[in-house]
């Protein structure tokens, strides 16, 4: 659980962050979206203390983050930015066993969490762990950083622009698999990002702030579906209704019980991509491989 | 070749004395810009005055400062040990200031984010990654140095520039060749040391 109440940061230049209230219930991921410069990235790092509040209060799974040391705190955060930021000197296994050692643990309960985070993030330890990272692509540097940041088992992560170095083609796969994996392990985070696909995808809620300020807190259907005012539809693009129906999939919604024929589709696609399907056929209704048919009218249904 | 084969021992000696004037002069240089670069990295202020310091310092010709530190020291190894660290020693700053300063800011980041005191920081990640940059100055310190040294024995500093300058004096080709040989072998000897460490 993060919570921060009434925090206020200003810089000199502008641009910090006003009487800000925010909470990410345990488990929960929400991602923090706005244009460039609205104070998102200044309150991720509030949390971890790289930016310290003039005013406000955090609370982290209970306990007052601005009575800790700061040091310590952010030994039991997990912090993943973009590129990684892997330190170059050292090989893959000893990023990743940073923080362990920080925490004094021993070669071999650090040795096993290494080879057990570098699967969770999809690397196999034997062939990864004595690598350089100069020698790994975008996506595996950016694994190795998520890897680094789970290593000592946090309960809250902080990911800041975690997937911005990634190429697009990869990025999907990258996102979903970071997905299933934080469910899984149910870590509480906080995202940073300027891509409202992203946001959608990975959020549980969506937190948009302009100038400092947060404009509205809610889930990723909620915000789509009634956007508080026309900056944050704007923000969300035109499209925030095919958005919207990526958040759904065709078993979300009533079927009927009757076959059309064509191309089946499984009921695990979303509404979007069986939208779109209906487009490129030119039908109202396609068939499910599950059994029975969806309809246009339910997709419709769905708003 | 007559005289080097009955002077072998004070031969040894001037290379001795050298080789010990240029280690304690790159040491005493670098047991101030060590600190200071650390700390003239993080403060502007401080980095401007500390570099523009030691640019000036840098272009004072050795000569003309081994006679400004005569009057201040006298003659002899201490004062040619003085001018040689005061040689050096921009050269080393500039070093480590560049190459803490090429630690990229994500790297910094993540040392801060994941909780490295700044200690730890500065032991485990900036300097490590600022290595490359200082054996780089490293290398230039000791060519220059090596150099350097031979002037050294105008005030009394001892070294191989003893033999090149009594050398001189007397007329005598062979002990100026000795001296000449030597402080070129000892110069190429430790670049290539340097240079080997540098790719390690």
């Amino acid at each position: 659980m993060i919570e921060l109440r009434g925090i206020t940061k200003a810089w000199p230049g502008g641009a910090g962050v006003q009487a800000l209230d925010l909470s990410v219930p345990e488990g929960e991921c929400c991602a923090l979206i706005g244009p460039s410069g609205c104070g998102k990235t200044t309150t991720l790092r509030l949390v971890n203390r790289l930016v310290e509040p003039d005013a406000g209060s955090i609370r982290i799974t209970g306990q007052d983050a601005l009575a800790q040391d700061p040091v310590q705190l952010r030994r039991g955060i997990g912090y993943v930015i973009q590129e990684g930021g892997l330190f170059p000197h050292r090989r893959v296994g000893a990023n990743v066993a940073v923080v362990p050692a920080l925490l004094g643990w021993d070669a071999a309960r650090t040795r096993a969490r290494v080879e057990e985070v570098l699967a969770l993030v999809g690397l196999d330890p034997a062939q990864y762990r004595d690598r350089w990272p100069h020698q790994l692509s975008g996506g595996e540097r950016q694994r190795v950083g998520v890897a680094r940041a789970l290593a000592a088992d946090p309960p809250v992560l902080l990911l800041d622009e975690p997937f911005g170095a990634v190429d697009p083609l990869r990025r999907a796969q990258l996102q979903q698999e970071v997905l299933a994996l934080l469910k899984r392990l149910r870590k509480t985070v906080l995202l940073v990002t300027h891509d409202v696909q992203e946001a959608v995808l990975l959020g549980d809620s969506l937190a948009l702030m302009r100038a400092g300020r947060l404009v509205q807190h809610a889930a990723p259907a909620e915000m789509l579906a009634r956007p508080a005012d026309g900056f944050v539809a704007d923000f969300l693009g035109a499209d925030r209704a095919l958005t919207r129906l990526g958040l759904f999939r065709i078993s979300d919604v009533p079927r009927e019980a009757a076959s059309v024929p064509g191309e089946a589709l499984p009921e695990a696609t979303t509404l979007r991509d069986a939208l779109s399907a209906m487009l490129e056929r030119g039908v109202t209704a396609l068939p499910v491989a599950e059994g029975g048919s969806l309809t246009l009218e339910a997709v419709l249904a769905s708003r | 070749m007559r005289w080097t084969w009955r002077n072998l021992d004070s031969i040894g000696a001037a290379l001795g004395e050298h080789v010990l004037l240029v280690g304690a002069a790159l040491l005493l240089a670098a047991a101030v810009a060590l600190p200071l670069g650390v700390l003239a990295a993080r403060r502007p202020v401080l980095r401007a005055a500390a570099m523009g310091g030691s640019a000036v310092l840098y272009s004072v010709p050795t000569l003309a400062l081994f006679a400004l530190l005569v009057p201040l020291l006298g003659l002899g190894f201490r004062a040619a040990l003085l001018a040689l660290a005061s040689y050096a020693m921009p050269v080393l700053l500039r070093a480590v200031v560049t190459g803490l300063e090429g630690v990229a800011p994500a790297v910094r980041d993540a040392a801060d984010g994941m909780g490295l005191t700044p200690r730890q920081k500065l032991w485990q990640v900036e300097l490590p990654l600022a290595l490359p940059s200082m054996l780089a100055g490293l290398r230039v310190a000791v060519a220059t140095l090596v150099s350097a040294a031979t002037v050294a024995a105008y005030i009394g500093g001892g070294g191989l520039g003893v033999l090149i300058l009594t050398g001189l004096d007397q007329g005598h080709t062979e002990k100026i060749l000795v001296g000449a040989t030597l402080v070129c072998a000892l110069a190429l000897a430790a670049d290539t040391a340097l240079r080997r460490m540098q790719r390690a």
